[in-house]
Protein backbone atom coordinates (compact mmCIF):
# COMPACT_ATOMS: atom_id res chain seq x y z
CA UNK A 1 0.00 0.00 0.00
CA UNK A 2 2.44 2.57 1.18
CA UNK A 3 5.14 1.39 -2.11
CA UNK A 4 1.45 2.44 -4.54
CA UNK A 5 1.10 5.32 -2.05
CA UNK A 6 5.00 6.64 -3.01
CA UNK A 7 4.62 5.80 -6.90
CA UNK A 8 1.44 7.94 -7.02
CA UNK A 9 3.18 10.62 -5.30
CA UNK A 10 6.06 10.38 -7.82
CA UNK A 11 4.05 10.41 -10.50
CA UNK A 12 2.23 13.28 -9.74
CA UNK A 13 4.70 15.88 -8.34
CA UNK A 14 7.01 14.33 -11.81
CA UNK A 15 3.80 15.62 -13.86
CA UNK A 16 3.28 19.32 -11.85
CA UNK A 17 7.59 19.37 -12.79
CA UNK A 18 7.78 21.78 -15.53
CA UNK A 19 11.54 21.15 -16.53
CA UNK A 20 11.31 17.70 -17.09
CA UNK A 21 9.03 16.92 -20.22
CA UNK A 22 10.05 17.66 -23.76
CA UNK A 23 8.93 15.91 -26.52
CA UNK A 24 6.30 13.46 -28.13
CA UNK A 25 5.70 11.17 -24.92
CA UNK A 26 6.03 13.67 -22.64
CA UNK A 27 2.76 15.03 -20.63
CA UNK A 28 3.64 18.61 -20.45
CA UNK A 29 5.34 20.22 -23.65
CA UNK A 30 6.80 23.13 -23.09
CA UNK A 31 7.13 25.47 -25.52
CA UNK A 32 9.51 28.54 -24.81
CA UNK A 33 8.89 29.80 -27.96
CA UNK A 34 6.01 31.01 -27.03
CA UNK A 35 6.83 33.21 -24.48
CA UNK A 36 6.94 30.19 -22.32
CA UNK A 37 3.31 28.82 -23.14
CA UNK A 38 2.87 25.69 -21.74
CA UNK A 39 1.22 22.94 -23.83
CA UNK A 40 -0.77 21.18 -21.37
CA UNK A 41 -1.17 17.36 -22.43
CA UNK A 42 -4.56 15.94 -23.07
CA UNK A 43 -3.90 12.51 -21.15
CA UNK A 44 -7.22 11.09 -21.38
CA UNK A 45 -8.74 12.66 -24.05
CA UNK A 46 -11.56 9.97 -25.19
CA UNK A 47 -12.88 9.65 -21.46
CA UNK A 48 -12.55 13.34 -21.05
CA UNK A 49 -14.77 13.91 -24.16
CA UNK A 50 -17.60 11.41 -22.55
CA UNK A 51 -17.58 13.39 -19.44
CA UNK A 52 -17.53 16.90 -21.36
CA UNK A 53 -20.36 15.52 -23.54
CA UNK A 54 -22.57 14.30 -20.06
CA UNK A 55 -21.51 17.94 -18.64
CA UNK A 56 -22.80 19.20 -21.68
CA UNK A 57 -26.40 17.48 -21.04
CA UNK A 58 -26.46 18.71 -17.27
CA UNK A 59 -25.58 21.92 -19.07
CA UNK A 60 -28.90 22.04 -21.19
CA UNK A 61 -31.62 20.47 -18.77
CA UNK A 62 -30.20 22.42 -15.69
CA UNK A 63 -27.99 25.06 -15.90
CA UNK A 64 -28.86 27.06 -18.96
CA UNK A 65 -32.45 27.28 -17.31
CA UNK A 66 -31.15 28.02 -14.37
CA UNK A 67 -29.39 30.92 -15.97
CA UNK A 68 -31.97 32.02 -17.85
CA UNK A 69 -34.54 32.24 -15.16
CA UNK A 70 -31.86 34.31 -13.45
CA UNK A 71 -31.40 36.73 -16.16
CA UNK A 72 -35.15 37.52 -16.12
CA UNK A 73 -34.56 38.80 -12.41
CA UNK A 74 -33.66 42.61 -12.20
CA UNK A 75 -30.15 43.87 -12.65
CA UNK A 76 -29.66 45.27 -8.78
CA UNK A 77 -30.63 41.66 -7.55
CA UNK A 78 -28.30 40.05 -9.79
CA UNK A 79 -25.43 43.07 -8.94
CA UNK A 80 -26.02 41.99 -5.37
CA UNK A 81 -25.56 38.35 -5.34
CA UNK A 82 -22.93 38.40 -7.62
CA UNK A 83 -20.80 41.35 -5.37
CA UNK A 84 -22.07 38.69 -2.12
CA UNK A 85 -20.73 35.66 -4.32
CA UNK A 86 -17.19 37.69 -4.92
CA UNK A 87 -17.04 39.41 -1.32
CA UNK A 88 -17.11 35.49 -0.26
CA UNK A 89 -14.57 34.46 -2.57
CA UNK A 90 -11.77 37.11 -0.98
CA UNK A 91 -11.54 34.59 2.02
CA UNK A 92 -9.69 32.22 -0.47
CA UNK A 93 -8.05 35.46 -2.38
CA UNK A 94 -6.56 36.80 0.64
CA UNK A 95 -4.23 33.62 1.72
CA UNK A 96 -3.33 33.06 -1.70
CA UNK A 97 -2.14 37.00 -2.44
CA UNK A 98 0.03 36.50 0.92
CA UNK A 99 1.40 33.23 -0.61
CA UNK A 100 2.36 35.35 -3.55
CA UNK A 101 3.85 37.81 -2.32
CA UNK A 102 0.84 40.10 -2.98
CA UNK A 103 0.34 41.72 0.33
CA UNK A 104 -1.11 45.09 -0.97
CA UNK A 105 -3.32 43.16 -2.64
CA UNK A 106 -3.64 40.85 0.04
CA UNK A 107 -4.60 44.49 2.06
CA UNK A 108 -6.90 45.81 -0.06
CA UNK A 109 -8.90 42.57 -0.53
CA UNK A 110 -8.66 42.13 3.39
CA UNK A 111 -10.45 45.72 3.45
CA UNK A 112 -12.74 45.28 1.23
CA UNK A 113 -13.89 42.09 3.09
CA UNK A 114 -14.55 44.11 6.38
CA UNK A 115 -16.16 47.03 4.52
CA UNK A 116 -18.50 45.68 1.95
CA UNK A 117 -19.55 42.50 5.04
CA UNK A 118 -20.44 45.46 7.41
CA UNK A 119 -21.26 48.66 5.69
CA UNK A 120 -22.03 46.66 2.39
CA UNK A 121 -24.47 44.14 4.00
CA UNK A 122 -22.85 40.91 4.15
CA UNK A 123 -21.21 41.64 0.41
CA UNK A 124 -24.48 42.77 -1.48
CA UNK A 125 -23.09 46.65 -1.91
CA UNK A 126 -20.15 47.06 -3.23
CA UNK A 127 -19.19 50.35 -1.09
CA UNK A 128 -15.69 49.32 -0.80
CA UNK A 129 -15.36 50.53 -4.31
CA UNK A 130 -16.66 53.88 -3.43
CA UNK A 131 -13.95 54.33 -0.89
CA UNK A 132 -11.56 53.83 -3.89
CA UNK A 133 -10.69 50.12 -3.05
CA UNK A 134 -11.20 48.48 -6.45
CA UNK A 135 -12.10 45.03 -6.97
CA UNK A 136 -9.13 43.07 -7.64
CA UNK A 137 -8.90 39.55 -9.81
CA UNK A 138 -9.58 36.57 -7.75
CA UNK A 139 -6.77 34.13 -6.77
CA UNK A 140 -6.74 30.34 -5.61
CA UNK A 141 -4.41 27.56 -5.02
CA UNK A 142 -4.33 26.35 -8.19
CA UNK A 143 -2.61 29.53 -9.61
CA UNK A 144 -0.54 30.18 -6.28
CA UNK A 145 0.79 26.35 -7.24
CA UNK A 146 1.72 27.86 -10.71
CA UNK A 147 3.09 30.85 -9.84
CA UNK A 148 6.12 28.62 -7.18
CA UNK A 149 6.54 27.06 -10.27
CA UNK A 150 3.75 24.21 -10.44
CA UNK A 151 3.74 23.22 -13.88
CA UNK A 152 -0.22 22.29 -15.03
CA UNK A 153 0.14 18.38 -14.91
CA UNK A 154 -2.58 16.38 -17.40
CA UNK A 155 -5.68 18.33 -18.47
CA UNK A 156 -9.11 16.59 -17.55
CA UNK A 157 -12.54 17.04 -17.05
CA UNK A 158 -14.66 16.13 -13.85
CA UNK A 159 -18.06 15.48 -13.84
CA UNK A 160 -20.50 18.57 -13.39
CA UNK A 161 -17.09 20.40 -12.10
CA UNK A 162 -16.01 20.80 -15.95
CA UNK A 163 -12.48 21.10 -17.13
CA UNK A 164 -9.11 21.39 -14.78
CA UNK A 165 -5.80 19.92 -14.78
CA UNK A 166 -3.36 17.83 -12.12
CA UNK A 167 -2.35 21.29 -10.35
CA UNK A 168 -5.66 23.24 -10.23
CA UNK A 169 -7.37 19.72 -8.49
CA UNK A 170 -4.72 19.89 -6.21
CA UNK A 171 -5.62 23.48 -5.36
CA UNK A 172 -9.31 22.65 -4.89
CA UNK A 173 -8.39 19.92 -2.55
CA UNK A 174 -6.84 22.78 -0.49
CA UNK A 175 -9.64 24.43 0.08
CA UNK A 176 -11.34 21.64 1.65
CA UNK A 177 -8.47 20.73 3.70
CA UNK A 178 -8.90 24.16 5.63
CA UNK A 179 -7.88 26.55 2.74
CA UNK A 180 -11.21 28.17 2.60
CA UNK A 181 -12.70 29.97 5.64
CA UNK A 182 -16.26 30.04 3.91
CA UNK A 183 -16.07 26.19 3.67
CA UNK A 184 -14.82 26.06 7.21
CA UNK A 185 -17.78 27.65 9.15
CA UNK A 186 -20.18 26.12 6.83
CA UNK A 187 -19.20 22.10 5.83
CA UNK A 188 -16.31 21.65 8.54
CA UNK A 189 -17.78 23.53 11.82
CA UNK A 190 -21.03 23.14 13.34
CA UNK A 191 -21.95 26.64 13.89
CA UNK A 192 -25.06 27.84 14.62
CA UNK A 193 -25.05 30.67 11.72
CA UNK A 194 -24.26 28.68 8.39
CA UNK A 195 -25.20 25.23 7.60
CA UNK A 196 -23.52 23.10 4.57
CA UNK A 197 -26.14 24.21 2.90
CA UNK A 198 -25.54 27.57 2.77
CA UNK A 199 -21.97 26.15 1.33
CA UNK A 200 -23.45 24.63 -1.98
CA UNK A 201 -26.34 26.88 -2.58
CA UNK A 202 -22.83 29.49 -2.65
CA UNK A 203 -21.50 27.17 -5.29
CA UNK A 204 -24.96 26.45 -7.28
CA UNK A 205 -25.74 30.52 -7.19
CA UNK A 206 -21.63 30.92 -8.07
CA UNK A 207 -22.35 28.40 -11.62
CA UNK A 208 -25.86 30.22 -12.22
CA UNK A 209 -24.51 33.66 -11.89
CA UNK A 210 -21.41 33.07 -14.48
CA UNK A 211 -22.92 31.10 -16.83
CA UNK A 212 -25.97 34.06 -16.98
CA UNK A 213 -23.36 36.16 -17.35
CA UNK A 214 -21.82 34.14 -20.52
CA UNK A 215 -25.42 32.65 -22.27
CA UNK A 216 -24.61 34.78 -25.54
CA UNK A 217 -20.92 34.11 -25.49
CA UNK A 218 -21.70 29.91 -24.72
CA UNK A 219 -24.28 30.17 -27.49
CA UNK A 220 -21.90 31.53 -29.83
CA UNK A 221 -19.10 29.55 -29.17
CA UNK A 222 -21.62 26.15 -29.58
CA UNK A 223 -22.91 27.46 -32.86
CA UNK A 224 -19.32 28.34 -34.49
CA UNK A 225 -17.15 25.56 -33.12
CA UNK A 226 -16.11 22.59 -35.26
CA UNK A 227 -14.67 20.58 -32.30
CA UNK A 228 -16.48 22.30 -29.05
CA UNK A 229 -14.11 20.44 -26.55
CA UNK A 230 -10.64 21.62 -28.54
CA UNK A 231 -12.11 25.05 -27.94
CA UNK A 232 -13.22 25.25 -24.77
CA UNK A 233 -9.86 23.30 -23.58
CA UNK A 234 -7.89 26.07 -25.33
CA UNK A 235 -10.23 28.08 -23.39
CA UNK A 236 -9.34 26.55 -20.24
CA UNK A 237 -5.61 26.91 -20.14
CA UNK A 238 -5.71 30.32 -22.07
CA UNK A 239 -7.11 31.58 -18.92
CA UNK A 240 -5.39 29.75 -16.06
CA UNK A 241 -2.00 30.78 -17.99
CA UNK A 242 -2.72 34.55 -18.10
CA UNK A 243 -4.13 34.13 -14.46
CA UNK A 244 -1.25 32.11 -13.36
CA UNK A 245 1.30 35.15 -14.64
CA UNK A 246 -1.32 37.54 -13.40
CA UNK A 247 -1.04 39.40 -16.78
CA UNK A 248 -2.85 42.27 -17.61
CA UNK A 249 -1.32 43.64 -20.48
CA UNK A 250 -2.44 42.05 -23.13
CA UNK A 251 0.37 42.44 -25.27
CA UNK A 252 2.19 40.05 -22.92
CA UNK A 253 -0.54 37.41 -23.35
CA UNK A 254 -0.09 37.32 -26.74
CA UNK A 255 3.57 37.16 -27.27
CA UNK A 256 3.15 34.83 -29.90
CA UNK A 257 6.05 33.42 -32.47
CA UNK A 258 3.81 31.67 -34.42
CA UNK A 259 2.16 34.97 -35.67
CA UNK A 260 6.62 36.34 -36.31
CA UNK A 261 6.97 32.88 -38.38
CA UNK A 262 4.14 33.57 -41.17
CA UNK A 263 6.15 35.87 -42.56
CA UNK A 264 9.27 34.22 -42.75
CA UNK A 265 7.37 31.22 -44.84
CA UNK B 1 -12.77 63.63 -76.13
CA UNK B 2 -13.01 60.12 -76.28
CA UNK B 3 -9.49 59.89 -74.29
CA UNK B 4 -10.94 62.23 -71.30
CA UNK B 5 -13.82 59.55 -71.08
CA UNK B 6 -11.25 56.72 -70.49
CA UNK B 7 -9.29 58.29 -68.20
CA UNK B 8 -12.89 59.64 -66.15
CA UNK B 9 -13.78 55.71 -66.46
CA UNK B 10 -10.23 54.79 -65.26
CA UNK B 11 -9.76 57.07 -62.53
CA UNK B 12 -13.58 56.74 -61.61
CA UNK B 13 -12.70 52.21 -61.53
CA UNK B 14 -9.69 52.50 -59.48
CA UNK B 15 -10.54 54.88 -57.04
CA UNK B 16 -14.08 52.48 -56.40
CA UNK B 17 -11.84 49.37 -56.54
CA UNK B 18 -9.28 51.06 -53.60
CA UNK B 19 -12.23 51.33 -50.86
CA UNK B 20 -10.02 50.65 -47.73
CA UNK B 21 -9.87 51.87 -44.32
CA UNK B 22 -7.46 54.13 -42.04
CA UNK B 23 -3.90 53.72 -41.96
CA UNK B 24 -3.80 54.62 -38.15
CA UNK B 25 -4.41 50.95 -36.24
CA UNK B 26 -7.29 52.86 -33.35
CA UNK B 27 -8.71 55.09 -36.61
CA UNK B 28 -8.78 51.56 -38.30
CA UNK B 29 -10.95 49.58 -35.28
CA UNK B 30 -13.21 53.10 -35.17
CA UNK B 31 -13.95 52.92 -38.59
CA UNK B 32 -14.97 49.43 -39.32
CA UNK B 33 -16.65 49.37 -35.60
CA UNK B 34 -19.04 52.19 -36.38
CA UNK B 35 -19.31 50.88 -39.91
CA UNK B 36 -20.69 47.28 -38.56
CA UNK B 37 -22.62 49.14 -35.66
CA UNK B 38 -24.40 50.95 -38.82
CA UNK B 39 -25.09 47.52 -40.52
CA UNK B 40 -26.39 45.62 -37.29
CA UNK B 41 -28.80 48.07 -36.28
CA UNK B 42 -30.39 48.77 -39.52
CA UNK B 43 -33.48 47.26 -40.41
CA UNK B 44 -32.13 45.23 -43.28
CA UNK B 45 -33.13 41.72 -43.56
CA UNK B 46 -30.32 39.26 -41.85
CA UNK B 47 -29.34 38.25 -45.44
CA UNK B 48 -28.26 41.81 -46.25
CA UNK B 49 -26.59 42.61 -42.88
CA UNK B 50 -24.62 39.19 -43.27
CA UNK B 51 -23.27 40.07 -46.87
CA UNK B 52 -22.29 43.54 -45.62
CA UNK B 53 -20.55 42.46 -42.83
CA UNK B 54 -18.54 39.97 -44.71
CA UNK B 55 -17.62 42.98 -47.21
CA UNK B 56 -15.77 44.78 -44.17
CA UNK B 57 -14.41 41.57 -43.02
CA UNK B 58 -12.57 41.05 -46.33
CA UNK B 59 -11.51 45.01 -46.59
CA UNK B 60 -10.19 44.58 -42.84
CA UNK B 61 -8.65 41.04 -41.79
CA UNK B 62 -6.00 39.17 -42.91
CA UNK B 63 -7.76 35.91 -43.39
CA UNK B 64 -5.64 34.25 -45.80
CA UNK B 65 -2.75 34.88 -42.36
CA UNK B 66 -5.25 33.92 -39.68
CA UNK B 67 -5.99 30.85 -41.64
CA UNK B 68 -1.96 30.08 -41.81
CA UNK B 69 -1.41 30.74 -38.17
CA UNK B 70 -4.52 28.30 -37.14
CA UNK B 71 -2.86 25.41 -39.19
CA UNK B 72 0.13 25.52 -36.54
CA UNK B 73 2.43 22.82 -37.45
CA UNK B 74 0.90 21.18 -39.78
CA UNK B 75 1.24 24.58 -41.88
CA UNK B 76 4.70 23.66 -43.07
CA UNK B 77 3.83 19.44 -44.01
CA UNK B 78 1.07 20.60 -46.28
CA UNK B 79 1.35 20.83 -50.05
CA UNK B 80 0.48 23.47 -52.53
CA UNK B 81 -2.51 21.90 -53.93
CA UNK B 82 -3.64 21.29 -50.23
CA UNK B 83 -2.97 24.64 -49.32
CA UNK B 84 -4.86 26.27 -51.67
CA UNK B 85 -8.29 24.21 -50.83
CA UNK B 86 -7.16 24.75 -47.27
CA UNK B 87 -7.46 28.67 -47.73
CA UNK B 88 -10.60 28.57 -49.95
CA UNK B 89 -12.14 27.07 -47.19
CA UNK B 90 -10.90 28.99 -44.66
CA UNK B 91 -11.76 32.29 -45.88
CA UNK B 92 -15.32 30.52 -46.40
CA UNK B 93 -15.48 29.00 -42.65
CA UNK B 94 -13.94 32.68 -41.58
CA UNK B 95 -16.44 34.86 -43.12
CA UNK B 96 -19.73 32.10 -42.20
CA UNK B 97 -18.53 31.66 -38.22
CA UNK B 98 -17.57 35.87 -38.05
CA UNK B 99 -21.33 37.06 -39.74
CA UNK B 100 -23.12 34.45 -37.72
CA UNK B 101 -20.99 35.89 -34.42
CA UNK B 102 -22.15 39.25 -35.27
CA UNK B 103 -25.27 39.56 -36.42
CA UNK B 104 -27.01 38.74 -33.09
CA UNK B 105 -25.89 41.95 -31.62
CA UNK B 106 -28.14 44.74 -32.55
CA UNK B 107 -25.82 47.76 -31.40
CA UNK B 108 -23.08 46.49 -29.77
CA UNK B 109 -20.91 49.82 -28.73
CA UNK B 110 -17.12 49.48 -28.73
CA UNK B 111 -14.75 52.09 -27.64
CA UNK B 112 -11.02 52.48 -28.17
CA UNK B 113 -9.59 53.17 -25.39
CA UNK B 114 -5.47 52.88 -26.41
CA UNK B 115 -3.11 51.19 -28.53
CA UNK B 116 0.56 49.54 -28.54
CA UNK B 117 2.73 48.88 -31.07
CA UNK B 118 4.63 45.60 -30.39
CA UNK B 119 7.53 45.72 -33.26
CA UNK B 120 7.11 47.18 -36.48
CA UNK B 121 4.55 44.26 -37.45
CA UNK B 122 2.35 44.59 -34.58
CA UNK B 123 0.04 47.05 -33.04
CA UNK B 124 -2.22 46.19 -29.99
CA UNK B 125 -5.74 48.28 -30.04
CA UNK B 126 -7.37 47.95 -26.61
CA UNK B 127 -10.83 48.31 -26.57
CA UNK B 128 -14.01 47.54 -24.48
CA UNK B 129 -17.64 46.06 -25.59
CA UNK B 130 -20.26 48.27 -23.13
CA UNK B 131 -22.27 46.64 -20.64
CA UNK B 132 -25.78 46.10 -21.16
CA UNK B 133 -28.42 45.22 -19.12
CA UNK B 134 -27.46 41.22 -19.83
CA UNK B 135 -23.99 41.07 -20.05
CA UNK B 136 -21.30 42.84 -18.44
CA UNK B 137 -18.36 45.08 -20.51
CA UNK B 138 -16.34 42.88 -22.07
CA UNK B 139 -12.79 44.07 -22.42
CA UNK B 140 -11.97 43.30 -26.32
CA UNK B 141 -7.91 43.98 -27.74
CA UNK B 142 -7.10 43.78 -31.38
CA UNK B 143 -3.86 42.27 -33.25
CA UNK B 144 -3.26 44.63 -36.32
CA UNK B 145 -0.97 43.30 -38.33
CA UNK B 146 1.37 46.76 -39.91
CA UNK B 147 3.66 45.65 -42.38
CA UNK B 148 2.47 47.55 -44.73
CA UNK B 149 1.79 50.38 -42.61
CA UNK B 150 -0.37 51.92 -45.69
CA UNK B 151 -3.31 49.11 -44.92
CA UNK B 152 -3.25 48.07 -41.47
CA UNK B 153 -5.37 44.51 -40.88
CA UNK B 154 -6.62 42.71 -38.25
CA UNK B 155 -5.15 39.14 -37.25
CA UNK B 156 -6.59 38.63 -33.67
CA UNK B 157 -9.50 39.25 -31.86
CA UNK B 158 -8.34 38.71 -27.96
CA UNK B 159 -11.53 38.83 -25.29
CA UNK B 160 -10.83 39.24 -21.99
CA UNK B 161 -7.41 37.93 -23.18
CA UNK B 162 -8.32 35.18 -24.71
CA UNK B 163 -7.12 34.85 -28.07
CA UNK B 164 -9.66 33.65 -30.27
CA UNK B 165 -7.57 32.90 -33.38
CA UNK B 166 -5.41 30.37 -30.31
CA UNK B 167 -8.48 28.73 -29.91
CA UNK B 168 -8.68 28.26 -33.41
CA UNK B 169 -5.42 27.50 -34.05
CA UNK B 170 -6.00 24.65 -30.99
CA UNK B 171 -9.03 23.58 -32.46
CA UNK B 172 -8.20 22.82 -35.72
CA UNK B 173 -5.00 20.91 -34.51
CA UNK B 174 -7.18 18.73 -32.74
CA UNK B 175 -9.47 17.95 -35.14
CA UNK B 176 -5.87 16.93 -38.25
CA UNK B 177 -4.31 15.15 -34.84
CA UNK B 178 -7.23 13.04 -33.79
CA UNK B 179 -6.86 12.14 -37.51
CA UNK B 180 -3.80 10.40 -37.30
CA UNK B 181 -2.65 13.97 -39.15
CA UNK B 182 -4.68 13.70 -41.78
CA UNK B 183 -5.62 17.04 -43.15
CA UNK B 184 -8.30 15.98 -45.19
CA UNK B 185 -10.29 15.18 -41.73
CA UNK B 186 -10.31 19.42 -41.30
CA UNK B 187 -11.34 19.91 -45.13
CA UNK B 188 -14.28 17.39 -44.75
CA UNK B 189 -15.05 19.46 -40.82
CA UNK B 190 -15.01 23.25 -42.61
CA UNK B 191 -16.99 21.49 -45.74
CA UNK B 192 -19.72 19.95 -43.26
CA UNK B 193 -19.91 23.29 -41.53
CA UNK B 194 -20.26 25.40 -44.56
CA UNK B 195 -23.11 23.12 -45.53
CA UNK B 196 -25.18 22.96 -42.00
Amino acid sequence: MNKLLSVLIILIISSLSNSAFAGDDGKIELNEKNNGYVEVKDCFEKVNRGIFTFNQVLDKIILKPLAKGYRMFPKPIRSGTSNALSNISNVVTIPNNILQAQFKDAGINSARLIINSTLGIAGIFDVASYYGLKKRDKEDYGQTLGVWGAGPGCYFVLPILGPTTVRDSIGSVANIIGGDAWYNVTVVNDTKYFSEADFYASKLLDGIDFRAKNLESFDSLEKNSVDLYASVRSLYLQDRYRKIRNIDKTTETLSDDEWEELDSQ
Amino acid sequence: MKLIRYLIIFLFLTNSLNISFAKDPSALINEIVDEAALVLSSEDPVESKIIKLNAIAERSVDINGIGMYTLGKYRKSIDTEQKSKYQKLFRSYFLKSFSSRLVDYTNPRINVVSQKKINDKYTIVNSVLEATSKRPQVKIDWRIYTKNPDRPLIRDLIVEGLSLARTQKEEFNSIIQNNDGDINALFKTLEEFLIK
